[in-house]
């Protein structure tokens, strides 16, 4: 068995080996002789009718090209692509077809470059300029010829037509229009709170339970003599979810500075250690102890994800804290600090709008703050009038969107019901894709 | 000046890229490159700052002789060493990085040593922790303590044998309700959770843009 394998693969590889050198050679002979060593040629697997045409190319005569190139600008893009687009020839419904070649030059130029190669699948237009190594540039006026390509290796050409159109620069994208209108709507109506909150609209707000009890477990803390643990997330400061949990940190802090309990913030993210700290001990100085801030108390541990892990376990276990707030963006490692956490038993507040973690921090900690709450946390310990009109304006959003949904539910089941389709206009209008 | 010219920047910034995204000409696309391409730079200028306050923090403890104070020892030696022994120390001493050729590895000195036989099984070991934690955590989650906790644990029990072969022996039903399961109300509950997390930042967003929320200066709020 052993002596069997190699000499099965190296009689495969002989035979791929022969009938590559056929196939190469096959281009090269005269074209009588090319027809008939297509014949033979005729690859395995590729079912040909007896008496379907099969001819080599280039022969001339008899063999129409592709014809009618038309080149456009492709729209809503950077000025870096054109439509190219034919008419097809006499390959059409031949066994020994298989695609296109494309070719295109400068105009002026002699030299025709190929830009692509299509299957037979890819239809009879391409978008040219998506190659990194062959891009197009904006207002440079290209030819192009395209080429039926046959299995024998031969093409049969069109003439090479000079593009209808330049690549041109566009300002506005107009498949885009949707989304510039839910932004204008949802901006308007977040904008529109805001300043309703200014002018003293009364605004009812929820109560979320992982909130309130964050006086509660900062209270504890104190009570306990054990400091708080604060983790700001493993993300870079780009994630709005790490800005929203470096805002509730300087809430926590001011609180913390208030009562005199020992604060320990570790960082995963160089930026975010020093905005971190800059805001533990500003609020620090707004709570009017600036002399208790430690600058030890907010550190950077490791970019590393599983080392940072390893060391705020370390802290839990060794430091115990009686409090944790793991708020921010997380992967896979929260339901190891989560945990760890709820082992050296530490009231646990956690808030991510990482979905996939969400469960895990359900489970393991006292309090979750689910996905927007992390971001309405702000304004609920804040209070502030303008805070406060952005959630409304953020409720407001949601409203219409829930009734889009329910109207959509609604048309739906009427065409189910009354088995028709006189809705879907309407229904199409909801579902379409919101960037063409 | 200390608030007002950052604030300026990001409102700058913040309408100009609000604008960019609707804008295909090549200049705009230019100016975002340009913006993806210094945001790492700043990153790793910072990370001087971040080995610093390291190097603060346990230089501290071993200074004050704090408690568990030797471990600071096993933090700063290879926080200094092994950059000494990647970038300074001679490849004929053991330094210098990993070289390899057509998949052959050439050399492999202290940093390389360090990594592959120190770190790498040291982060797998945490990883696979994960895998304790999980069955601890569903076993505190599946408690029937309630009628809603009840739900959740056979929802729970239908989707884990639905996706494992003995479930199909109990029950050729078991895939199919679990991939409902699946795709019906824990998407939806999945989207829910998302559209309101879009909205949050949207919001969040437009409150530095328009200087409502100014903590990430350094403030808090004020």
């Amino acid at each position: 068995m052993q002596r069997k394998v190699p000499a099965l693969l190296l009689a495969m590889l002989l035979a791929t080996g022969l009938a590559w050198a056929q196939a190469e050679e096959a281009p090269l002979a005269d074209p009588v002789e090319a027809t008939e060593s297509a014949e033979e040629a005729v690859i395995e697997g590729v079912e040909v009718e007896a008496d379907a045409p099969i001819t080599s190319a280039p022969i001339g005569d008899g063999m129409v090209p592709p014809s009618g190139i038309v080149a456009s600008d492709w729209p809503n893009d950077a000025g870096d692509a054109l439509l190219v687009s034919w008419e097809p020839g006499s390959e059409t419904g031949n066994e020994t077809f298989i695609g296109y070649s494309v070719y295109r030059r400068i105009q002026g130029e002699e030299e025709l470059a190929l830009v692509a190669v299509l299957e037979l699948d890819d239809g009879t237009s391409f978008i040219d300029g998506y190659d990194p190594d062959y891009w197009v540039e904006p207002g440079v006026q290209y030819e192009y010829s395209v080429a039926a390509m046959y299995m024998n290796g031969g093409e049969v050409a069109s003439e090479i037509t000079a593009a209808q159109e330049t690549a041109a620069n566009q300002f506005y994208h107009t498949g885009k229009t949707r989304v510039l209108f839910g932004c204008v709507l949802f901006l308007g109506l977040i904008l529109f709170y805001f300043h309703a909150a200014q002018r003293g609209l009364e605004m009812y707000l929820r109560p979320i339970a992982g909130i309130e009890a964050i006086d509660e477990a900062i209270g504890r803390a104190t009570e306990m003599g054990k400091p708080i643990l604060y983790v700001p997330g493993l993300s870079t400061i780009s994630d709005v979810a790490t800005i929203a949990s470096i805002t509730i940190l300087g809430r926590v802090a001011k609180k913390v500075a208030e009562y005199g309990t020992p604060l320990l913030v570790p960082n995963r993210d160089p930026i975010v250690y020093t905005i971190a700290e800059e805001t533990v001990k500003q609020a620090y100085m707004e709570a009017g102890r600036p002399d208790a801030f430690d600058k030890d108390s907010v550190f950077f541990l490791t970019q590393s994800q599983f080392a940072f892990v390893a060391g705020v376990n370390g802290i839990m276990m060794r430091e115990k804290p009686a409090t944790n707030f793991y708020l921010g963006m997380f992967w896979a490692e929260s339901l190891i600090l989560a945990e760890t956490g709820s082992l050296s038993g530490a009231i646990q507040i956690a808030g991510t709008d990482a979905v996939t973690q969400l469960p895990f921090f359900i489970t393991t900690c006292d309090y979750t703050l689910i996905g927007e709450e992390l971001y309405a946390a702000s304004a609920y310990l804040g209070r502030e009038p303008k805070q406060l009109g952005s959630i409304k304006g953020q409720d407001a959003c949601k409203g219409i969107i829930m009734a889009v949904i329910t109207l959509g539910i609604l048309l739906s089941l009427t065409d189910l019901i009354a088995g028709t389709e006189t809705l879907n206009w309407l229904k199409n209008l909801i579902t379409m894709p919101i960037v063409d | 000046m200390k608030r007002s010219v950052p604030l300026a920047i990001v409102m700058v910034g913040g309408i100009l890229f609000m604008i960019q995204y609707f804008i295909p000409h090549q200049h705009s696309q230019t100016l975002f490159e340009y913006y993806t391409e210094w945001a790492p730079i700043v990153g790793a200028f910072a990370l001087v700052l971040g080995v610093g306050s390291l190097t603060r923090l346990h230089s501290h403890k071993i200074k004050r002789k704090a408690k568990n104070w030797q471990y600071s020892y096993a933090v700063l030696i290879p926080l200094y060493s092994i950059p000494f022994f990647a970038l300074v120390m001679p490849q004929s001493l053991g330094g210098g990085m990993m070289q390899t050729m057509g998949g052959d590895r050439l050399t492999m000195g202290v940093f390389d040593f360090a990594y592959m036989n120190i770190q790498v099984p040291i982060q797998a070991t945490m990883f696979s922790l994960l895998a304790f934690y999980i069955a601890s955590a569903a076993f505190r989650a599946f408690r029937a303590k309630s009628a809603l906790a009840t739900v959740l644990l056979l929802s729970a029990v239908i989707v884990m044998l639905g996706q494992v072969p003995i479930g199909e022996l109990l029950g050729k039903w078991f895939p199919k309700v679990g991939l409902w399961i699946l795709r019906y109300p824990n998407l939806g509950a999945k989207r829910a959770i998302s559209l309101g997390v879009g909205f949050g930042v949207l919001a969040t967003q437009l409150k530095i843009i328009f200087g409502v929320e100014r903590n990430w200066l350094g403030g808090a709020g004020e």
